[in-house]
């Protein structure tokens, strides 16, 4: 790693990646100093070179034969037209997505009758435009040649008529016997099914389960306010947020809204001084030279500020201030100004003496000690910022501590403000599969259908469920997979997608949307709700007018429906609950106090979620967002804990509870809480796909009923096998120069410019005669670094709109991933006090472009509106570019990634994107493709100028943190030029003058002075 | 000193190499002339599933191109009709003939008529038609006369260096756009005249970079 001498930090903040490049040891060093890491140009493994050779020559001699006729193309039109569609031209519909009971409302775009690409929906207020990963990389679950795509029974495949023949033939009588298990129930045509089954077999049950839920919130309220009440966050509001142990920025995220108000409330750190003007990234040099100012720099007014995109009005309240009490390193965590390393275990504790602190409760003996200072300084935060505080407990931890929050807010007046309270129709719960497991012990259940899930896989390990499963007379499975339960059940039936079926949902708000499909099923499958109806009415029936019929909508109402996505008016109404404090307070008492020693939390994966994304490619090839693992999952503990555990990344952890056994690779993770142990679900599948069985290890296999979010009593030794898990934290190196800018609000205040000034002063030298840049639309970007989570929705999009494809596990290990954007994660501070800042990197689209000048065929060039365009047809290869990229942004095809690609999954990719060869280089264009579309509609109704806001690229439109900004510098009063005038804009490799377009806003934290 | 070889080893020698050094400039300029645009590319006539004449149809009859090209005017592609178009007439007109049938086959069935594609361009190239049509870029350009052939052929090479004389030089390429699909229109004067007045009236400007057409 070269160190430059002369370029610090003017805050003095050493950013890394990783242990390794902290203690900098001297193999690590030229590991890293390496263009392509070593076996990266490796063609093949070891010994197929020359084979590799040979097919070359076969092949050649054969192109000689083939290539003397021209290959006959076929167009195959309608025989009748389909009314509205139009060849190649895509088309827009608004349908809802629901997962582990949430609802995500999606707007689908299908070109030619295929859905290709999610976006969020804008009339949605949880979505607000922005979609999630998951939601992103659902359509490649849609084209999975995994799926499961016949009625199975007993092993052998048979067909639907056979099953609804054999199904006839069960004498279910008046029910008894016969129990239904399905996940959240979120559709209301599912839920009036089910009264209908219950009204035809009055001795039927129908339990849920969700594996990840949201009991213990809900007991929370109940203890608090003797009401279920489902809490709903007003960020926007809020100036302190503490956080007890809840990823709500991630894996606990109750709704995008709450990232995109928390994001603006961060950003809102600009109307805390004046605006920025135009030059304030531009000063004297060390020479004592000014630079010339950019032609392509718009001067903006003085009060640009004001007009912002995120409008930050001078009475803006300013920056929030995000206190964070958890084990786990999470993205939450990572936004935090101050994070408290504390077990999940310990943290109801915690929440008990930050309550008396605040008077929430009557005084007491204090139960920790250690972090009393932490404390002190958050209960006088929270006391100073009455009615515009906020705390929010996790998922993981029991329901006295949701009480103790839900008390909190009522004590800080918080309640109405930033928090109010709605009653849930329908909930994510966990605990129906307990009762159930016990009337299969008592012989109780003869018929067992499952709609829609897979509790083999996901049950308690304590239930012994795939057992118990197997003793049940007749078991009916409804999966989109052959899975655990699809293998141990008498009948499997094909589950439709989301995309292929008609449906409904309600959103956590309470706002129902309609899911309307987009392409007829692909294989022959059906949803749960036809599945469903057969059960009640003995007829499949058709998922349109089940749906149409439950919504009681007239046909306007239902097309309006239909169109926006959201049903009007539907939304929850907010109930005004008064917390029992002496409830609470007796709750906190009789809770068992956490036993000592190590303890283990459970987290949904980033990428798996509880499992039922593990066959989706782009998720799995998406580094997890904290630890940049791919393909895996890992056991996460602290530095301190791994030196006591003796064991070292590779090493694999023997974690034990209650007879059960775990083995699982290690990963030290910066800021982990000491004496805990976070292990990710949803991996570890014995059956599902190609893509997913495998992989990682089952940590469910320690999750028993009782401890479902955080268990104590483990025993953690070190297994006598090694296990490399492949990261890509440690790709693509920056050489120890000021990469991402960081300052407090102190700071900040002081010198608002402060990202500029640790540019390196230099002469700006400029290689050739620059291109006149002044006219028509030059397109730029803004990456706002204090916005952006780092979640990966953007990557995501980015893989489904510009079809890049997957390379798997070994090639990611060779740092052959072909993601055009990757999110830079750089800690900063100790290993046990990091702190994090995420740097969205792709491609700059310089000015002065490296990569162009020494591309030997002129495969990549400029464009007059700034754009680096890749011609892929002319590249032959080089890779030439790559090297003298200094962003690391371009990415090499080693292989044809797309050779051995089943003809169902070729259906995902965007016609309007070239899928790309062997051989070729590639990167990002700011998805010139739209900027193309929108440029030829313009033109086509006849000249409009591109107006600020019509070209979004698919990491921008689907970001929810609003972290990335796309659009015309030229025109002064785009949101992206207003944005290079703020004062936190800042150039990477500013002294090599190649003028990238896309420029960064420095991140600005707000430490509590107290605390500092 | 005696001679290891004769005067005429020599003579032989330098002919081989004569005709060694000839064969080989002459399979290389015959292989590149043989594989140019110009050679390959024009004059491609398949024979259709049905002998569909445009003579008849745009020529003759004078229907315009619109009529079944649907969307020419308005998207990328200028869509090959589907049969429903056929039919629209040909259950009145025509409606026992025996070129017909694969029509009649394809209406009855809900299967396509099994066009081939005469126009080609590669994958990677995003042609436009809307954009083209809607400035003064009339069919006649990049498809020749094909009101008046019986069966349809490719009169250009469709190459990059074609499109990109065009790109560079629009102006005798363009004319109002009303007269798009009229193929045998022709102005009043030098057609480059008008182009430039359309050009400057319309502000056009095609891209000659890359991400113009390759994305």
């Amino acid at each position: 790693m070269i160190q430059i001498e002369g370029i610090g930090n003017q805050t003095g903040k050493k950013f890394w990646r990783s242990l390794n490049e902290l203690s900098s040891t001297p193999k690590f060093r030229q590991w890293l100093g390496q263009e392509f890491s070593e076996g990266v140009t490796e063609l093949l493994d070891s010994g197929s070179r020359r084979r590799f050779m040979q097919l070359m020559a076969a092949s050649m001699g054969l192109a000689g034969l083939t290539a003397c006729r021209r290959p006959v193309e076929k167009i195959l039109p309608f025989s009748k037209a389909v009314e509205g569609l139009v060849h190649g031209a895509p088309q827009h519909y608004a349908t809802v997505m629901s997962i582990g009971g949430q609802a995500h409302a999606v707007v689908v775009e299908a070109i030619d009758g295929r859905p290709i690409k999610i976006e969020g929906n804008k009339n949605h207020r949880l979505s607000n435009g922005a979609a999630n990963v998951w939601a992103q990389a659902s359509v490649l679950n849609l084209y999975d040649p995994d799926r499961s795509q016949k009625v199975i029974e007993k092993g052998k495949e048979t067909t639907w008529e056979a099953f609804q023949a054999a199904f006839k033939g069960m004498d279910l009588a008046d029910g008894a016997g016969l129990q239904v298990l399905s996940g959240a129930v979120v559709s209301p045509t599912l839920a009036g099914l089910r009264a209908g089954l219950v009204a035809k077999y009055p001795k039927a049950k129908w339990v849920e389960y969700e594996p990840l839920n949201e009991d213990e919130s809900l007991a929370g309220t109940e203890l608090a306010f003797g009401d279920r009440l489902r809490p709903q966050y007003d960020l926007s509001k809020a100036d302190v947020v503490l956080s007890l142990d809840s990823d709500f920025l991630q894996l606990d995220n109750p709704g995008l809204n709450v990232i995109r108000e928390f994001a603006r409330r961060r950003k809102a750190v600009d109307s805390m001084v004046p605006a920025g003007h135009a030059g304030a990234a531009h000063k004297p040099s060390a020479h004592g030279q000014e630079h010339k100012a950019e032609p392509k720099e718009p001067v903006a007014p003085a009060a640009a500020a004001v007009g912002e995109p995120h409008a930050v009005t001078p009475a803006s309240p300013g920056i929030n201030r995000l206190y964070v009490v958890e084990s786990n390193f999470t993205l939450t965590g990572a936004q935090a100004d101050h994070r408290l390393r504390l077990r999940s275990a310990d943290v109801s504790s915690f929440a008990a003496d930050l309550a008396r602190e605040i008077s929430a409760l009557p005084q007491g003996l204090k139960i920790l000690g250690q972090s009393d200072k932490f404390l002190t300084a958050v209960a006088k935060d929270l006391l100073a910022h009455k009615g515009r505080a906020l705390v929010l407990a996790g998922p993981r931890q029991p329901a006295q501590v949701h009480a103790l929050a839900a008390l909190m807010n009522q004590v800080l007046g918080n309640i109405g403000e930033t928090v109010s309270y709605t009653r849930p129709t329908t909930a994510a719960s966990g605990s129906g599969i307990v009762g159930l497991a016990k009337e299969i012990a008592a012989n109780q259940v003869k018929t067992l259908v499952v709609l829609g899930s897979n509790p083999v896989y996901t049950a308690p390990a304590d239930l012994d469920f795939a057992a118990k499963y197997k003793s049940v007379a007749t078991t009916i499975q409804l999966s989109s997979e052959v899975d655990e339960t699809a293998l141990a059940s008498t009948w499997h039936l094909p589950e439709s997608h989301y995309l292929e079926s008609w449906g409904d949902a309600i959103s956590s708000d309470g706002t129902a949307s309609l899911q309307q499909p987009l392409i007829e099923p692909i294989f022959k499958t059906k949803s749960a709700i036809e599945v469903a109806a057969l059960l009640a009415t003995g007829t499949t029936g058709n998922g349109y007018d089940l749906v149409k019929a439950q919504s009681k909508l007239a046909d306007s109402a239902w097309r309006q429906g239909l169109h926006d996505g959201i049903v009007a008016g539907t939304q929850a109404p907010v109930v005004k609950p008064v917390a029992n404090s002496k409830a609470v307070e007796a709750a906190v008492a009789a809770a068992p106090k956490p036993a000592p020693g190590l303890e283990i939390t459970f987290f949904p994966s980033a990428a798996s979620y509880d499992g039922r994304f593990v066959n989706n490619a782009w998720l799995q090839e998406a580094p997890e967002p904290m630890t940049k693992v791919v393909w895996d999952n890992a056991a996460l503990v602290s530095p301190k804990t791994a030196r006591e555990l003796k064991v070292e990344d590779g090493a694999v952890l023997s974690l034990e509870r209650g007879g059960r056994k775990v083995e699982a690779p290690v990963m030290i993770q910066p800021g982990h809480a000491d004496n805990s142990v976070t292990l990710t679900l949803g991996y570890g599948r014995a059956k599902v796909g190609r893509v997913g069985t495998g992989i990682g290890y089952n940590a469910y296999a320690l999750r028993t009923s009782d401890a479902m979010g955080i268990a104590t009593g483990v025993t953690v030794v070190k297994a006598a096998r090694t296990y490399t898990l492949v990261t890509t934290q440690e790709h693509h190196d920056q050489a120890g120069r000021p990469i991402v800018r960081e300052a407090s609000v102190a700071a900040f205040k002081e010198a608002p410019a402060f990202a500029s000034h640790e540019d390196e002063h230099v002469e700006l030298i400029q290689l050739f005669d620059s291109f006149d840049y002044s006219k028509g639309n030059q397109w730029g970007m803004v990456v706002d670094l204090q916005s952006c989570i780092g979640c990966n929705a953007c990557l995501v999009a980015c893989q489904s709109e510009n079809n890049i494809p997957v390379v798997g596990r070994d090639q990611v290990s060779k740092g052959r991933e072909m993601h055009w954007i990757r999110l830079d994660r750089y800690f900063t501070g100790g290993e046990d006090d990091a702190q994090v800042v995420y740097q969205p990197m792709a491609c700059q689209q310089c000015e002065n472009a490296p990569c162009e000048s020494v591309c030997p065929v002129a495969a990549t060039v400029h464009s007059p509106e700034g754009l680096n365009d890749m011609a892929y047809n002319r590249c032959v290869g080089t890779r030439y570019c790559a090297n003298n990229c200094p962003y690391k942004v371009r990415r090499f095809n080693y292989f044809n990634w797309h050779k051995d690609i089943e003809e169902v999954s070729k259906m995902v990719f965007n016609p309007d994107v070239t899928v790309r060869m062997r051989g070729v280089m590639e990167k990002c264009n700011y998805c010139v493709q739209r900027v193309q579309e929108v440029k030829i509609a313009h033109k086509v109704a006849g000249r409009t100028p591109i107006q600020d806001g019509d070209v979004l690229t698919a990491c921008q439109q689907t970001c929810p943190a609003e972290a990335i900004t796309f659009g015309n510098i030229n025109d002064p009063n785009s949101a992206v030029a207003k944005l290079k005038s703020n004062n936190r804009n800042y150039t990477l490799l500013h002294e090599l003058n190649i003028k990238p377009r896309t420029t960064y806003l420095a991140k600005v934290r707000n430490p509590n002075p107290e605390l500092a | 000193m005696e001679l290891k070889f004769s005067k005429k080893s020599d003579r032989i020698l330098k002919t081989v190499g004569l005709v060694i050094a000839l064969s080989v400039i002459g399979g290389a300029s015959t292989l590149y002339y043989a594989t140019l645009p110009t050679t390959l590319e024009p004059g491609y006539q398949p024979k259709q599933p049905v002998p569909y004449s445009h003579k008849l149809h745009a020529g003759n009859m004078g229907m315009d191109c619109t009529y079944c090209h649907t969307s020419v005017l308005k998207a990328a592609y200028a869509s090959i009709p589907p049969t429903q178009t056929c039919m629209n007439c040909h259950t009145k007109v025509k409606e026992k003939s025996v070129v017909l049938e694969p029509v009649r086959a394809s209406w009855a069935s809900g299967e396509s008529v099994p066009w081939i594609k005469v126009h080609r361009l590669p994958d990677y190239v995003y042609f436009n038609h809307s954009s083209h049509t809607t400035v003064g870029v009339s069919c006649v350009t990049c498809h020749g006369r094909i009101d008046q052939m019986v069966e349809v052929k490719q009169v250009q090479t469709l190459a990059m260096s074609w499109c990109l004389e065009c790109h560079r030089n629009p102006a005798p390429n363009l004319r109002p756009v009303q007269f798009v699909t009229k193929l045998d229109w022709k102005p009043d004067g030098d057609p480059a005249v008008l182009g430039r007045e359309i050009i400057a009236k319309k502000g056009i400007n095609p891209p000659v970079n890359c991400s113009g057409c390759h994305r």
